[in-house]
């Protein structure tokens, strides 16, 4: 019991909204009161720092490289910013001290270094389960453990996406896609994590979504046949509504953006909400605080109950988006590769 | 607000790590993968496929058997029916011809009997009338054998003649 206790106080302390390099910008309206803003935007934004937790008021925090083009390569450590005459500006960004501009700014930030982390651990995941391949004869057995789980998710994501979506010759986007699907599951997990490896707001940041939904969209244009092409640029529609005015086009070039950018925000929003929505179960352990120690305990177990609930929900939705992005994304390639005669079956039964 | 704002330097690592992660899995991770996972399901494929045809083999096969089985038996049974009615008829022929031949034979026998039987007794009337004359001859001989003998026969012989007539003209 005590030890229960003990881990559920050293994981509501990882949760503890201790500012850490902002203090001074973002004072707290009163002593010991939440600064629910800052709280919110300091774990789903990006930072400069990985901020672990704080001891007696000193921040923990892994110092990660800053790298600047700002008039000749600048390398420095983000402990040492102020040393090398750059600043934070109110948006947390990094801008020279003296000019208040904004450098090019390629920093090793958070989001970035756990990019890095989580892009290895796949590659390792991954070529893990390939070794089990080249060491094994798979005519002969089957992966048990680690590589049969992946060889059942591969399978999964293969036999009922990407070979449903695509269609034929689905082989071609299979690794794309596959890496897709893997990408982002994992860091889905990671982010639901909530100490040092995990914890980054990857795939819930737009700069992340949108280079998967860029990708997905060149995998769409660049390989659709003439007939997709043609549907684009002229539609089986009365030419009164492509030819003085060419409205469908239009309205067919719109929808080209609209279905990677609906996979961007979609992405995107629910990752992003899913940790708001956890943060803000867990925030009502402190914004409680000054109710009283009975309404504080009782919100106490409401918030944890709440937060274990959520916290399985995020495990869903986790792969519930992976799949999702990737479905969409074999059904949009499945499309802009249809032969004729499918495509108007397609169209009757939607 | 920086949140929906995409951050240049996230995008520029994102691009680079994802095309070297991309690169990677593709040419190492997945291809090799799913090419064994599918050669492996179409290898399981065949072996359903194979398992199939020899249980339709097999049953094939067995459905032969039964029907050689249940031949054989048809021919078996009529075999042993036939076998069973030559045996009858050759029986009966048997018996009729022993019938037949016994039938023969009693009659033949028969007819020898009855010949011998009459040359039996046409032998014996010959022998009892050459034995009555010697015996009468005898008896003749020895009652004649003296004078007043032939003439007492004599006597009585004519004696009966005219008692026969007698009785006759009576």
């Amino acid at each position: 019991m005590h030890r229960i206790r003990t881990i559920l106080l050293l994981f509501l302390a990882l949760l503890l909204p201790v500012p850490a390099g902002a203090a001074e910008r973002h004072a707290p309206a009163e002593p010991g009161e939440l600064d629910m803003q800052h709280y919110l935007f300091g774990h789903v934004g990006d930072a400069y720092e990985w901020h672990i937790t704080t001891v007696n008021g000193h921040p923990v925090s892994i110092p990660l490289p800053c790298i600047v083009f700002d008039g000749g390569l600048h390398v420095f450590f983000s402990n040492r910013m102020e040393e090398n005459g750059y600043t934070l500006n109110d948006d947390g960004k990094l801008v020279n001290a003296a000019t208040g501009k904004r450098p090019v700014d390629i920093s090793i930030t958070k989001n970035v270094f756990s990019l890095i982390l989580s892009s290895i651990l796949l590659v390792v995941l991954v070529l893990l389960t390939a070794r089990w391949y080249r060491r094994h004869d798979a005519m002969k057995e089957a992966p048990r453990g680690f590589a049969g789980l992946m060889e059942m998710l591969i399978t999964m994501v293969t036999d009922d996406i990407i070979k449903e979506g695509v269609g034929k010759d689905y082989e071609k986007y299979a690794p794309y896609l596959l890496t897709a699907f893997f990408f982002i599951f994992l860091n889905n997990l990671l982010g639901i994590v909530p100490f040092f490896p995990g914890g980054a707001n990857l795939t819930g940041n737009i700069a992340v979504t949108l280079f998967l939904a860029v990708c997905t969209f060149l995998a769409v244009n660049l390989f659709g046949n003439k007939h997709y092409y043609k549907d684009i640029f002229w539609p089986e529609v009365p030419t009164w509504l492509k030819v003085p005015l060419p409205l469908m086009p239009l309205i067919e070039i719109i929808g080209m953006f609209t279905k990677p950018f609906s996979l961007m925000v979609r992405l995107f929003a629910n990752i992003l909400a899913g940790h708001i929505m956890l943060l803000g179960v867990v925030a009502v352990v402190f914004l409680t605080a000054k109710l009283g120690p009975v309404l504080n305990g009782s919100m106490t177990v409401i918030s944890v109950l709440f937060g274990v609930f959520m916290d399985i929900l995020e495990l869903l939705v986790a792969f519930i988006q992976a799949y999702v992005f990737t479905m969409l994304s074999s059904v949009f390639i499945g499309l802009s590769r249809m032969e004729p005669e499918h495509e108007t079956e397609i169209k009757t039964t939607k | 607000m920086s949140l929906i704002t995409p951050d240049f330097g996230l995008l520029f690592w994102m691009t680079v790590i994802f095309a070297i992660v991309f690169f990677i899995l593709a040419k190492f991770g997945f291809p090799l993968i799913t090419g064994m996972v599918k050669k492996r399901s179409d290898r399981i494929d065949q072996a359903l496929r194979d398992a199939e045809q020899a249980e339709k083999q097999l049953k094939r096969m067995a459905e032969e058997q039964r029907q050689l089985i249940e031949e054989a038996r048809r021919e078996q049974a009529r075999i042993l029916n036939e076998a069973a009615a030559n045996g009858d008829k050759i029986v009966q022929e048997a018996k009729d011809q022993a019938r037949a031949q016994t039938t023969a034979m009693i009659e033949q026998a028969r007819e020898e009997i009855r010949i011998e039987q009459d040359t039996a007794r046409r032998e014996l009337s010959n022998e009892i009338a050459s034995l009555s004359v010697e015996v009468a001859e005898k008896l003749v001989r020895s009652h004649l054998s003296t004078k007043e003998r032939q003439n007492a026969l004599i006597d009585k012989l004519i004696e009966e003649v005219r008692a026969s007539r007698g009785q006759e003209v009576s």
